[in-house]
């Protein structure tokens, strides 16, 4: 009898219609809520520090710098954010006299970059805005005593807002080359931006000076709205970091708020707590569990784009309708693969990727070859996105080893005939479930410079045949190993066996499969190959330090632009002599010659052909293995909508919308509780007591023996 | 008893020493504070200053154990480990590498690692005792002999196994809790359940089948027969008595982990997405971050030396035989 009373509620509240396992509160029900995962713990949300993906898709959401890359239009374009704009460089010679817009990069001095902001935009209300009734503010100069009954920024009462300046943008600047902030392109910004080393140096003297009235020679602030950066002579990928958030605004009050003696310590700082004029603004920030955006009230006027490419139809519905659509974004934290995955398929996250764990689950082959959603997955009305990534994974050679290294015959003979040998399509099939493209150069589809069909194919590894790029046959890699002078994998001179050594991070099982794919690779051309497993730490010692012999490595582009992965070969690069991010260490002077010629080039057939001899020197030298440019593959529930994938921008949640009526129908379809185990576990339960009473009793009722 | 306290508090300060001195050894040899600023400023574009500019603020510039460059106290006191060390026999944390507090990085995630360490702690022992005490009520029959098997299959088990089979089956088929989550006050409940469960589970074959050792050599005490011949039940006799004389050595495990269940687990914290210091822990080994791995280290080590002291103060109260001098 008492167990019905266990029952009968549980059948009441399953009848009811309503799910058991739904991980947000009721009262999210019906509400346009994007939810999203996250893996990685964001480290830094302050715009000068931030520089990972984790935490470029929170900020980007909040910051705003003047420019922003085109949602949907392809090659990636840049368009005005904040800026009236697309700002155009103005060139001056060392006496500051305007040169015309073809002159030549060694004639330029530095180019001037004027950027005009739209009025009207407005910071999302936040403390260090906020102003009494005489208009002064209310909680920048607090007592210690005062900051003591604050615990979180709501404990602050009010708030405030102003109108976005151009100096806001100056500032920013500034801050990028403040020593205390460590931003992670200062480096890069003291050899472009004039002033810039100067004023880091004198901060480094002057630890408390206020940024604010300390002068830039670079960075002005013309007027309310425009303000200008000098960059040393001609760089025109300068455009593209004015779409990332390290040349986003902050405003000096807002810095001032937070370096308040006492907020430290309760982690109220900017690194945590952005303040932007962006659609959407932090409001939960638990990095350990949960971070929240709300739809900034302030958020100024943007559409949505009423253009882009042929295939756009199905996202064009909204074209010119106000953004955004979305109120919220919630971003969980989901460390492990499984549940996140398991969450997707009830429909608790809106979108997913694809580990190898899950991929048959979830794809399939259509007989053109065309990865499509798996007939499950299509039966829940999920639908596949897939992009290829403006990056490449590549095997490197060291170009300082004594034995795959040098630009001798012999050692580019030796590196040809790997590079052959090493079958990457097998590599992509088997270890990225054919999630890639077998890489013809250093430079991905999509980026400037990159040849699709046989124009495009590498002529060292591939022949042109039957309409596709045909891997050469390992006889053509063992003549040239012959050539090489280690015939049958000997050294002719020595006789002894060709022992190559591939240094590697990884130590899991996982690992294992793909390190005996390598050799079994290496092995068809009968060289022998010995793998160094060590960890991260020392893998990278071993890379500053040229000891690697053969490693793997990958780049993943800030910028769309040729120059940002042919840079990762250039000479001044060099990881061993100069630190840099050439970790082949290779140096070829007339790839350099062409290399600094083509990277202040506007695209344009003269600087394809610079491109296509550089890509020619680097496949004739074979410094790299070229490996494959990886392809994203997306998930995405029926209810999300006008997704299309943007390996470059970041802030695309003030596109997307969602039909949460749609969404919480399909939830409570999918995620009604099962409750037959129910009547099992009371079976079984049962089962067990009942014999064992019974027993009892007897043994205490039987006679003593 | 108090003098044997103190004495015991005294004796823990070369033990943290001893720890800490170990910790930032073993530490060190396999990350190097480049290697740390590497990690924290990303992997690209990281310069020499930029890695230099890391290491001065944040104090990693100076040599580990001795400074050869300064003479007297300078020499031990100018050093990596003097100036990490003593703030945190202050229990001050610092900041982590970061930028957070630690301190109440570890306020704000003790709750949620409690909330689920605790029940585990506490279901678990009773559950645990129960089956022992089953398995040596029925001793000698099938319940016992399926008992056993039963608890040696279940601690053969990886703990892995129980959390992925328990989100599988409860959460992704049943549909009963959410697969994992977290949210604070009594909204927490549906997502701790199915963690505690799964502790409760994964723990019960070997602390069941250790406390029916236990018990087993009990009930063939002599009390036992005198007390059976007195003609009290059999029920009474396990958990007046047996039980009771049994929990010496229950005590010995499990009094010393009651201060550690703060620390909360590494493993079912992840699966689970708690927010919890388990999970902040594993993020700073694989992060690097120092500051937060010898923090929690320090805790761990004065957390563990509190219970040893608790274990000790509970024996007394389980045996009155027991002083503490």
């Amino acid at each position: 009898m008492r167990i019905w009373l266990v029952i009968i509620p549980i059948l009441c509240i399953a009848g009811c219609g309503s799910t058991w396992n739904d991980p947000y509160p009721a009262s999210d029900r019906g509400k346009s809520i994007l939810y999203l995962a996250f893996t990685e713990r964001p480290r830094h949300l302050d715009p000068a520090r931030s520089y990972s993906e984790d935490e470029a898709s929170i900020n980007a959401q909040i910051y705003e710098p003047p420019l922003q890359y085109h949602y949907l239009k392809r090659p990636y374009t840049l368009v005005p954010l904040t800026a009236a704009a697309a700002p155009h460089p103005q060139y001056y010679d060392a006496q500051n006299r305007l040169l015309p817009h073809d002159a030549d990069a060694k004639s330029i001095a530095y180019s001037l970059y004027e950027i005009r902001l739209k009025p009207g935009i407005y910071y999302q209300p936040h403390p260090a805005f906020a102003r009494d009734e005489n208009g002064k503010p209310l909680y920048q100069n607090m007592t210690r005593k005062e900051l003591e009954s604050i615990g979180d920024l709501a404990d602050f009462g009010k708030t405030g807002t102003r109108e976005l300046v151009a100096s806001d943008y100056v500032y920013e600047i500034k801050r990028l080359a403040d020593p205390r902030i460590q931003s992670p392109i200062a480096g890069l910004m003291s050899e472009y931006i004039l002033g810039f080393r100067a004023f880091s140096q004198r901060l480094q003297k002057d630890p408390a000076a206020d940024l604010s009235k300390c002068e830039m020679s670079g960075v002005e602030a013309r007027d309310r709205y425009t303000y200008t950066i000098k960059v040393r002579g001609k760089y025109p990928q300068f455009a593209y970091w004015l779409a990332m958030s390290f040349f986003a605004p902050v405003p000096p009050e807002v810095d001032h708020f937070y370096s308040q003696a006492g907020l430290a310590g309760k982690n109220l700082v900017l690194d945590w707590h952005p303040v932007g004029t962006g659609p959407y603004m932090l409001t939960e920030n638990n990095p350990n569990s949960r971070m929240v955006l709300m739809r900034n009230p302030n958020f100024h006027s943007e559409t949505y784009p009423s253009s882009g490419m042929p295939e756009d139809g199905s996202v064009l519905k909204d074209a010119g309708k106000t953004l955004p659509f979305i109120d919220e974004v919630v971003f969980s934290r989901e460390k492990e693969s499984i549940p996140y995955w398991n969450k997707f398929l009830q429909g608790y996250y809106d979108v997913s990727g694809i580990t190898s764990d899950n991929f048959d689950q979830a794809i399939m082959m259509s007989v053109q070859g065309e990865a499509q959603v798996s007939k499950d997955m299509a039966k829940q009305g999920i639908e596949l996105k897939t992009s290829v990534a403006p990056s490449i994974r590549y095997m490197a050679f060291n170009m300082l080893d004594p034995v795959v290294g040098g630009y001798g015959r012999r050692a580019r003979l030796l590196r040809q005939a790997i590079s052959i040998a090493l079958d990457f399509e097998e590599n992509i099939s088997i270890f990225a479930n054919g999630r890639g493209i077998p890489a013809q150069g250093p430079l991905p589809p999509g980026i400037f410079g990159y040849h699709w069909g046989q124009e495009g194919i590498n002529p060292v590894v591939y022949d042109w045949a039957d309409g596709g790029a045909k891997r050469k046959s390992i006889v053509a890699a063992k003549k040239l190993l012959a050539d090489a002078g280690y015939p049958d994998g000997r050294d002719a001179a020595t006789g002894k066996p060709l022992v190559l050594y591939l240094d590697s991070t990884g130590r899991g099982a996982d690992d294992k499969t793909r390190f005996d794919w390598y050799r079994k690779e290496f092995a068809r051309i009968n060289i022998q190959l010995e793998v160094r497993a060590t960890d991260y730490n020392r893998f990278q010692e071993k890379i500053r330090k040229g000891s690697a012999q053969i490693f793997t490595w990958g780049w993943n582009a800030d910028y769309p632009d040729p120059e940002n992965f042919l840079f990762l070969l250039y000479g001044p690069q060099g990881k061993v002599k100069y630190g840099g991010e050439n970790s082949a260490n290779y140096d070829n002077p007339e790839y350099d010659r062409l290399f600094e010629k083509m990277k202040n080039m506007e695209n344009s057939p003269e600087r394809q052909a610079i491109i296509d001899r550089m890509v020619a020197i680097l496949r004739e030298d074979s410094p790299w293995m070229w490996g494959f440019y990886p392809k994203d593959y997306q998930l995405n529930h029926v209810w999300l909508s006008n997704l299309k994938p943007n390996q470059m921008a970041r802030n695309n949640v003030k596109y997307l919308r969602i039909d949460a009526k749609l969404r919480d129908r399909m939830r409570r379809e999918w995620n009604g509780p099962v409750l037959w185990p129910f009547a099992f576990a009371v079976l079984g339960i049962g089962l067990i007591v009942v014999p064992a009473l019974k027993y009892y009793r007897r043994r205490e009722e039987g006679r003593a023996k | 008893m108090i003098a044997y306290l103190i004495r015991r508090l005294l004796y823990a300060v070369p033990i943290l020493v001893g720890v800490n001195l170990l910790t930032f050894a073993l530490f060190f040899v396999v990350n190097t504070p480049d290697d740390m600023a590497r990690i924290q400023l990303g992997i690209k574009r990281v310069t020499p200053d930029a890695i230099h500019s890391w290491k001065v603020a944040h104090g990693y510039d100076k040599p580990l154990f001795y400074n050869p460059r300064e003479s007297g106290a300078k020499f031990f006191t100018d050093t990596i480990f003097f100036e990490k060390s003593v703030p945190m026999f202050r229990f001050e944390f610092g900041r982590s590498d970061d930028g957070r507090d630690i301190a109440q990085e570890i306020e704000s995630r003790a709750g949620p690692s409690l909330e689920i360490a605790l029940p585990v702690f506490v279901i678990g022992m009773m559950a645990n005792v129960s089956f022992a005490l089953m398995m040596a009520f029925f001793r000698a029959t099938l319940v016992d002999v399926w008992g056993v098997v039963l608890c040696v299959a279940a601690m053969s088990i990886s703990s892995l196994f129980y959390i992925i089979g328990g989100q599988f089956l409860v959460a992704k088929l049943w549909h009963w809790v959410p697969i994992s989550g977290f949210e604070a006050g009594t909204s927490s409940l549906k997502f701790v359940i199915l963690p505690v469960i799964i502790g409760v589970a994964s723990g019960l074959g070997s602390g069941a089948r250790w406390y029916r050792t236990i018990f087993l050599e009990e009930v063939g005490r002599d009390y036992v027969r005198t007390a059976k011949a007195k003609g009290i039940s059999e029920i009474r006799v396990f958990f007046h008595h047996v039980l009771r004389n049994g929990l010496i050595p229950i005590l010995t495990g499990a009094v010393v982990i009651i201060p550690s269940l703060f620390m909360g687990s590494l493993i079912m914290e992840s699966f689970f997405g708690i927010p919890g210091l388990g999970s902040y822990t594993l993020d700073a080994i694989n992060s690097q971050d120092f500051a937060i791995v010898r923090s929690m280290v320090f805790i761990g080590s004065v957390l563990y030396i509190i219970g040893l002291m608790l274990t000790d103060i509970s024996y007394t109260l389980a045996d009155p035989r027991i002083r503490l001098q």
